[in-house]
């Protein structure tokens, strides 16, 4: 993953709750084997609507998504952060994540944003009163800013995470630096849990 | 940690720590590791790519369910991006040295049937999958949660997972169920009380007499959908029904090794005096079968109530969903749930297609139609509860009754193999995401038991088996 300080740019609002990820990447998507191309799939479903948010020249190249509550709620697909991504996404602004989804997120480098609900209904209308609003997003200091109308938010991140995406870290890497102690733990397991072999 | 009271899902955690340490995740032991083609692919070359291997392939099963065809199954697939991907799954498990059960092994089936059903998901366990649904195997009292491809690769490479500990939650559910009143009942009315938010960052255990009193598959049923809560595990303290249900399975420990397994599995449910994070209780005897009227599962209400006015939810956010989602399903505020017509019936899904689920649909169906012009289809989750389900003539019964007799896999629950609905398409369906287009796009989604989904397939309206004649 690369490493991610800060998203800088304009947004796009999705002002909606409960965006699961089927409607992010719908499900005739999944069956590709490949990792990479799911950009052209994405709110694959709501796209057909040439109202839908997307489809709107005056937010073409949004990297940041501000969405309504409780955001990539559902299915465990990773694609649907790969399609976000893939479109040109760094970052997606709500008040809630889904916890998979969340976390299938700082695995890619995409920044799960998550403010107040103060926050999120001023950045949703300031960016559609203004398309072209600058929005920034710094990871070290956990904050959200729009200066040219005032908005100041922080964000939660946990420390490693923190970190992590600050370094790009890999984090089977990290893990494998512990080789010896995910051995003793095996060492400890009781005989009688089941093995999956034949 | 002697003297604290602890939590169920305190005591999985703590017996899987790997390493502790402040300001990281922990890192847990994971203790089986289900796999399917959707999420595994990109794993697998992720770990081409870095020159790694699997490091437990003995502690990894794969099998092949949400692509595969429920017709014509000793045909190749037709889609042939479908047919790729379950290719590719078997090729890796044959790479990587990992137990793989393709279309056509008689272990085959919905990878959170076949968990618990060959033995493998016991008490006390950590269990991962690449699938949200992952969170049914918390029946048996194991902590089992859904985990992204990225999260995938890193089980396959080190057997453990960096988590940070979620909150606990408790649901207590108290009392006896009226009849006709199921799990599938029980967790919708969850859902909908808690919200599709409502145990974001937390695992839930749910609790109480009308739980205790649920069979295995109940219980299964209830965990599974602990996600569509937000909560990423649901889990259910092991007790006899547990062992019962376990003992003599295929990787159930047998013999002294039973007996120690025992020892440790009955050490498990959660101390008195123990505190959660939150509370929510239910009253059983309260609580009627549930229909879902909107577009996320917590949009949900009694069989014998009316679709709400989105006017009646106070949260701006919740009526504009409820707005939006009338206008998808197509229906108007106010109509009696009773009389909403259906297209088409779906009895399947890691949810709803165990041998209680279907046993519970044939009871209602035996001796009934049903009604010309709807569409009914089967789907066993597994081809052991076929094989059961036959050697019990419950397919007699379904086909008797004008249902389709199907292969299993995750079919109509998702739409990723051949059977989808048509736009406008409606459909009373067991599985458990009543999402826009999830079963097919524009295809209209409403959530039920096995039971209800029997007398609506012959009512053609949502009804519940009192009111069929016999």
């Amino acid at each position: 993953m690369k490493p991610v300080r800060i998203v800088s740019g304009t947004a796009l609002p999705l002002d909606r709750s409960d965006v699961d990820t089927d409607q992010i990447i719908p499900s005739d998507w999944l069956k590709r084997v490949e990792r990479t191309g799911f950009g052209a799939g994405l709110f694959g479903e709501w796209r057909d609507d040439r109202d839908f948010v997307l489809n709107k020249d005056e937010y073409v190249g949004a990297t940041i998504l501000v969405a309504g509550p409780n955001f990539g709620t559902g299915s465990s697909r990773e694609h649907a952060v790969w399609a976000l991504l893939d479109y040109g996404f760094e970052a997606v602004i709500s008040t809630r994540f889904g916890d998979i989804f969340a976390n299938n997120c700082t695995k890619q480098g995409l920044l799960p944003v998550r403010v107040s609900p103060e926050v999120a209904r001023s950045l949703l209308d300031a960016v559609v009163a203004d398309p072209k609003l600058e929005i920034t997003v710094d990871v070290e200091r956990g904050t959200v800013e729009a200066p040219a109308v005032g908005i100041e938010g922080t964000f939660p991140l946990d420390e490693f995470t923190r970190t992590r995406l600050l370094n790009g870290w890999d984090d089977i890497g990290l893990t494998l630096r512990h080789e010896d102690r995910i051995t003793a733990y095996e060492a400890t397991r009781p005989a009688w849990r089941p093995s999956a072999a034949l | 940690m002697a003297g604290r009271p602890q939590t169920l899902a305190d005591k999985v955690w703590e017996s899987h720590l790997v390493r502790s340490a402040e300001g990281e995740p922990d890192l847990l032991f994971i203790d089986l590791h289900l796999i399917h083609e959707v999420t595994s692919p990109q794993a697998f070359d992720g770990l081409r790519l870095a020159g790694r291997g699997v490091r437990r392939p003995d502690l990894t099963v794969a099998t092949a369910d949400h692509n595969v065809p429920t017709t014509d199954v000793d045909k190749p697939i037709a889609d042939p991006i479908s047919r790729r991907q379950l290719e590719v799954l078997t090729a890796n498990c044959a790479e990587f040295g990992i137990v793989c059960y393709p279309m056509g092994n008689a272990n085959q089936g919905i990878v959170h049937i076949i968990g618990p059903e060959l033995g493998l998901s016991q008490p006390g366990m950590t269990i991962v999958c690449g699938d949200s649904h992952t969170s049914t195997h918390g029946a048996l009292g194991a902590l089992a949660f859904g985990i992204g491809t990225s999260e995938v690769e890193h089980v396959l490479a080190t057997q453990t997972l960096p988590q940070i500990r979620p909150a606990t939650m408790a649901v207590t559910v108290d009392g006896a169920l009226p009849a006709g009143v199921t799990a599938k009942d029980i967790v919708l009315a969850v859902i909908g009380r808690i919200g599709t938010g409502g145990g974001m960052g937390h695992v839930i255990e749910y609790r109480g007499s009308a739980i205790r009193a649920l069979s295995m598959e109940g219980r299964m049923t209830v965990c599974n959908m602990s996600i569509e809560g937000g909560a990423r595990a649901g889990m259910v303290a092991p007790d006899d029904t547990t062992f019962a249900y376990l003992e003599g399975r295929e990787h159930a420990p047998k013999g002294k090794a039973w007996e120690e397994a025992l020892d440790n599995w009955r050490s498990l449910p959660t101390d008195p005096g123990a505190s959660f994070d939150k509370e929510v209780g239910l009253e059983a005897a309260t609580l009627t079968p549930h229909v879902t009227w909107g577009t996320n599962p917590a949009q949900v209400v009694s069989i014998d109530s009316s679709v709400p006015d989105p006017d009646s939810f106070a949260e701006p956010a919740e009526r504009e969903a409820a707005a939006r989602a009338l206008v998808y399903m197509g229906i108007d505020a106010g109509t009696p749930i009773r009389e909403i017509p259906v297209d088409t019936v779906f009895i399947g899904s890691c949810t709803n297609s165990r041998i209680e689920d279907l046993r519970a649909a044939a009871a209602v169906l035996r001796g009934q139609r049903v009604r010309p012009g709807l569409r009914a289809l089967v789907v066993p989750g597994s081809h052991r509860v076929k094989a059961q389900a036959e050697a019990e003539g419950l397919d007699g019964v379904f086909r008797a009754a004008g249902f389709e007799w199907r292969e299993p896999g995750c079919s109509m629950c998702l739409a990723m193999n051949p059977d989808k609905l048509s736009p406008g398409e409606r459909c009373a369906s067991t599985s458990n995401r009543n999402f826009e287009g999830r079963q097919g796009r524009g295809g209209r989604t409403h959530l039920v038991s096995p039971a209800v989904a029997a007398a609506t397939a012959v009512l053609g309206r949502f009804g519940s088996p009192e009111e069929l004649v016999r």
